[in-house]
């Protein structure tokens, strides 16, 4: 993507989500910032309980706000909108979930399960149109339209949520919610959904909101990432930047964690444990703030100097070891 | 016990008292709202005599007023006298009545869940033989039948055909039959209830790994599965105690049981306000304490419960 | 080093009556465990890798038996016994199990302690003081804070990570001499999955158990492993030194699952995805079950099974393309150079602590 032609598609200001239970109050998403630009796949990675699903969740509006601004091309959307306007976001932004069998009604035939999204904006002109559509969405993603009238309960994990994918493209929408939507698969049809979903975003120009925890997947399937811990983004960067230049340790104790599949370097790895009581948190409030282009990490001017010392050793490390 | 466990139990039975009050309440408007007396009857009364009896009664006075004489005397549990039999109060009439209930209620309710609990547990051990299919066949029979059909047969057999039993309630052998008919339904019930969440419970990992742990099988079936299997039961049984301990209406009149049920069935035709009120609350009352019982039973069943 | 075979499982077969059909879930595995080693068992849902370790401590579903074999442990054939009563002795006492979901394997009305500590009363003969002190040192040794005050306290009041440490401290109970692993850290958070993994690697060099390990995560594998064995449709394709499977694969379908890791993937273009489903085990396989998934199969693959061809002393393949008469096939491009491609993916090879400045 070229730099003078990005084109913001979803901004996300000083977004705060809080549950309230029983008078209790929790602040589940705290003062997150983020831009999604077009046609990118951006990344939400966190462990559970970290608040990215719940952000998605906001984002499509199944979580109310608490403060800050959602704009979606422009417009504000966490707010009350009119029917025609919440309908025609409906249609842009689709949701794919992480339980492909729950997410299906298993009393609704396939064919059922595709058309409710055209039935409810009446995106066809005649049924045969809708027809149409709906065997376009099954042969999209590698079902067959005589698939139609089976029940979900029929197929496997796999292709159910190949029809979770199918219903959702079928609203040719422009940006899309994955939350965790390969995890509960098998590893080899992974693949599979992950290829689809990427035939999808050349094909169709998409725009991803990626939510996932595991981060070897994360790496291959977006362009940025964004870091997050106990409801705060912690640290943005381009893929490359994040997995080559990590700077908050909450970061690094991820990424060691991640087991690569090379037995040479898991064995001789060590444990890296992030205790953020054992952090030096001296100094003024941090904030996410850039620390070179289009990298921000989460810290106050004390921990940027110590940063800048840290990427610029890991750079030269890198350049040393690339020679 | 801790602090918060106490703190619950003040909670709820706080709540459970303002319930109480609420129906008092409700139940003294309405009853006062309601046109028609127990002077009122065929025969019409002169003015004079209606108005004496109604200053007898207290009933000439401001409402309120009545309200309030009322309520300071059922917290004294004296719900006032029987504007039909003379010279009985309410009270005296609801313990006598309800003592006859509260047996025969009471030994029912124990037989409901004795048995039911054993023949669920029995027909999950033996899922899918021919003892479980039979287990099923009878409790789902009885679950569908409704009290007074089966308190019927068992009074054409045993006290009309057989002749084993006399057919009225007044002899301790005369009460077997409706102790039978009141709890042939909440045991077939809790059989089935304590049957499912057992296999249910089975299925479940930590029932797996208790037997990885080598734990034998009847300790598996009773330290971990009957507890958590019971959880459903111990719901059930604060509504059916209260249903079951108040007597059911049906089954005192056929057997012709000297119950609760009796009397609070004559006092409404009596219209005896007085009575309808003191028995109301009374039943409202017992349904209220045990669901409060109930809540705490379950709790300490399971920790898991939230005490917020 | 003599090595010393504590499990030797011979000819082993598995079948399962799913209402009127008969599945056959492991089809014909041997294979010995080595004391002290860990093994992983690596597989998708369905190759069996489950149903084969549960049948080492009589755990089959109930309708479920062994059809065929033998499993030897400590000079009995375990796999002839029936009763639930005599498995009691082994279960629990010589092996143990680590289920997946830390959130469900625990009873919810249960105390942590009485949990810990039942099984310590039931193979060791312990009072119940005994087995309390004993459990409270359990609990510390796997690293729960504050042991003493928590050992009254439910699962509810415990995290995933810590409820997975009190399933390893129930497991460890009574010191057993294998310890199985089924998918121990899938349910949890990778920092999480790093401390227990490395939780169990202290505890297996204290206390020399055999760990066998099962696991669909290669990463997990590649950490933990000594020892690796692919299973495919009930079968064991591939066995070997962990470095021989992950640097010098020989079977098709190691290939395949090597190739599909996404760290593999180059942004932009397809990952590898092995096609096709595997072939039900409802009907009899005929020959080399991935051949009709693979590229690389021939003709005889649809006709005759392959034996298991020798490539070292340590390392055995299930696959045709082993055979001397067999054309020569090179491994996949994605995966030659695994190592390489891999630190070429990691600054300091993976490394981020600071420590190693």
């Amino acid at each position: 993507m070229t730099e003078i032609n990005r084109e913001i598609i979803l901004d996300v200001k000083h977004l705060e989500v809080t549950f309230v239970n029983n008078k209790k109050s929790f602040r589940a998403v705290k003062d997150v910032n983020f831009e999604i630009y077009k046609g990118e796949t951006f990344a939400l990675v966190g462990e559970s309980g970290s608040g990215k699903t719940t952000i998605g969740r906001a984002i499509i509006g199944l979580n109310d706000t608490s403060n800050g601004d959602i704009i979606y091309k422009g417009k504000k959307i966490n707010t009350h909108l009119s029917k025609q306007e919440s309908k025609d976001l409906t249609r842009q932004m689709q949701m794919i979930f992480q339980d492909p069998a729950a997410s299906l009604n298993e009393r609704a035939t396939i064919s059922y399960c595709i058309a409710e999204g055209l039935d409810n904006f009446k995106l066809y002109k005649d049924e045969k149109e809708k027809q149409e559509k709906i065997d376009n969405a099954l042969k999209s993603v590698g079902l067959l339209p005589e698939h139609k009238s089976r029940y979900p309960h029929e197929f496997s994990g796999g292709q159910r949520q190949r029809v979770g994918i199918a219903r959702a493209m079928v609203m040719e929408p422009d940006f899309i919610i994955a939350d965790e939507p390969i995890s509960a698969l098998d590893v080899s049809i992974r693949a599979q959904v992950l290829n689809l979903m990427n035939k999808f975003k050349e094909e169709r120009g998409l725009t991803y909101l990626f939510i996932a925890h595991d981060l070897s997947v994360v790496r291959y399937f977006s362009d940025r990432i964004a870091v997050i811990h106990k409801g705060r983004i912690v640290e943005i960067a381009p893929t490359e930047d994040l997995f080559a230049y990590p700077l908050h340790p909450y970061t690094r104790s991820l990424l060691q964690s991640v087991p690569m599949p090379d037995p040479r370097i898991e064995k001789s790895k060590e444990l890296l444990i992030y205790d953020e009581s054992k952090r030096d948190l001296s100094g003024e409030k941090p904030k996410l703030r850039e620390i070179v282009k289009d990298h921000y990490v989460f810290m106050n001017d004390r921990e940027k100097a110590e940063y800048e010392i840290k990427l610029e050793k890991m750079i030269k490390d890198k350049e040393e070891s690339n020679k | 016990m801790n602090k918060k466990m106490l703190n619950y139990i003040l909670k709820r039975f706080l709540l459970a008292l303002f319930t109480i009050w609420i129906v008092i309440t409700i139940t003294f408007f309405i009853m006062h709202a309601v046109p028609g007396g127990p002077f009122l009857s065929e025969k019409a009364a002169s003015p004079e005599t209606t108005a004496a009896l109604q200053a007898k009664y207290g009933l000439d006075k401001p409402i309120l007023e009545q309200y309030f004489n009322y309520l300071s005397g059922v917290i004294k549990f004296d719900f006032g006298p029987s504007l039909k039999y003379k010279g009985i109060t309410v009270t005296e009439l609801i313990v006598t009545g309800f003592k006859t209930s509260a047996f025969i209620g009471g030994i029912a309710a124990l037989i409901a869940i004795l048995i039911g609990v054993f023949l669920g547990s029995i027909a999950a051990v033996n899922h899918k033989t021919k003892l479980d299919q039979a287990i099923m066949f009878f409790s789902t029979a009885f679950v569908a039948l409704p009290s007074f059909i089966t308190a019927s047969i068992l009074l054409l057999v045993f006290c009309v055909k057989l002749q084993w039993f006399p057919a009225n309630g007044l002899t301790t052998k005369g009460l077997i039959l409706p102790i039978i008919s009141l709890s042939l339904s909440p045991m077939s019930y809790i059989t089935r209830l304590t049957r499912s969440s057992t296999l249910d419970v089975m299925g479940q990992d930590y029932i797996r790994t208790a037997k990885a742990k080598g734990v034998n099988y009847w300790v598996i079936i009773f330290k971990h599965s009957l507890r958590n299997a019971l959880t459903p039961v111990i719901t059930y049984i604060g509504p059916m105690l209260a249903s079951v301990l108040t007597g059911s209406l049906v089954v005192e009149k056929i057997f012709t049981v000297a119950g609760i049920g009796k009397y609070f069935v004559s006092s409404i035709v009596n219209r005896d306000y007085m009575m309808i009120m003191g028995t109301t609350i009374f039943l409202t009352t017992i349904v209220i304490i045990m669901l409060f019982l109930t809540d705490i039973m379950y709790k300490i069943v399971n920790p898991r419960v939230d005490l917020e | 080093m003599e090595n010393n075979i504590i499990l030797s499982v011979k000819d082993l077969e598995v079948k399962f009556k799913v209402r009127d059909r008969e599945l056959t879930a492991i089809r014909n595995i041997s294979m010995d465990f080595e004391e002290g080693k860990v093994v992983a068992i690596v597989g998708e849902s369905g190759s069996g890798k489950s149903v084969f370790t549960k049948t080492f401590t009589g755990m089959l579903d109930i309708n479920g038996r062994i059809t065929n074999g033998e499993i030897y442990f400590e000079n009995e054939d375990i796999s002839k016994i029936v009763k639930d009563s005599e498995w009691e002795r082994i279960r629990g006492k010589k092996i143990a199990t680590i289920f997946q979901d830390p959130m469900t394997s625990l009873n919810p009305v249960r105390t942590i302690g009485y949990q810990i500590s039942e099984v310590i009363i039931k193979h060791q003969g312990k009072s119940k003081e005994d087995a309390k002190q004993l459990a409270i040192e359990l609990m510390q040794k796997v690293g729960i804070k504050d042991a003493e005050s928590r050992y009254d306290e439910y699962p509810f009041q415990y995290s995933g990570g810590m409820r997975q440490r009190i399933v390893i401290a129930i497991a460890l109970a009574c010191k057993p001499k294998i310890l199985i692993c089924d998918e121990p850290t899938t349910a949890l958070d990778v920092t999480i999955q790093a401390q227990i993994i490395q939780l169990i690697k202290d505890l297996a060099e204290e206390y020399k158990f055999t760990t066998i390990y099962i696991t669909h995560d290669l990463g997990v594998v590649a950490n933990v492993a000594d020892i690796v064995a692919v299973m495919y449709a009930g079968q064991i394709v591939e066995y070997g030194l962990i470095e021989e499977v992950f640097y010098d694969p020989r079977h098709p379908y190691t290939w395949g699952l090597l190739s599909s890791l996404p760290q593999l993937g180059d942004k932009g273009d397809d990952l590898f995805a092995i096609k096709g489903t595997p072939p039900s085990l409802f009907q009899e396989i005929k020959g080399d079950g991935f051949a009709p998934r693979s590229e690389y199969s021939l003709k005889i693959d649809f006709e005759k099974e392959p034996p298991m061809f020798k490539v070292s002393d340590t390392h055995y393949a299930k696959t045709w393309l082993l055979d001397p008469r067999a054309p020569k096939v090179e491994k996949p491009k994605t995966i030659q150079n695994l190592h390489e491609k891999m630190l070429n993916l990691t600054s300091k090879g993976g490394v981020y602590s600071d420590r190693d400045k």
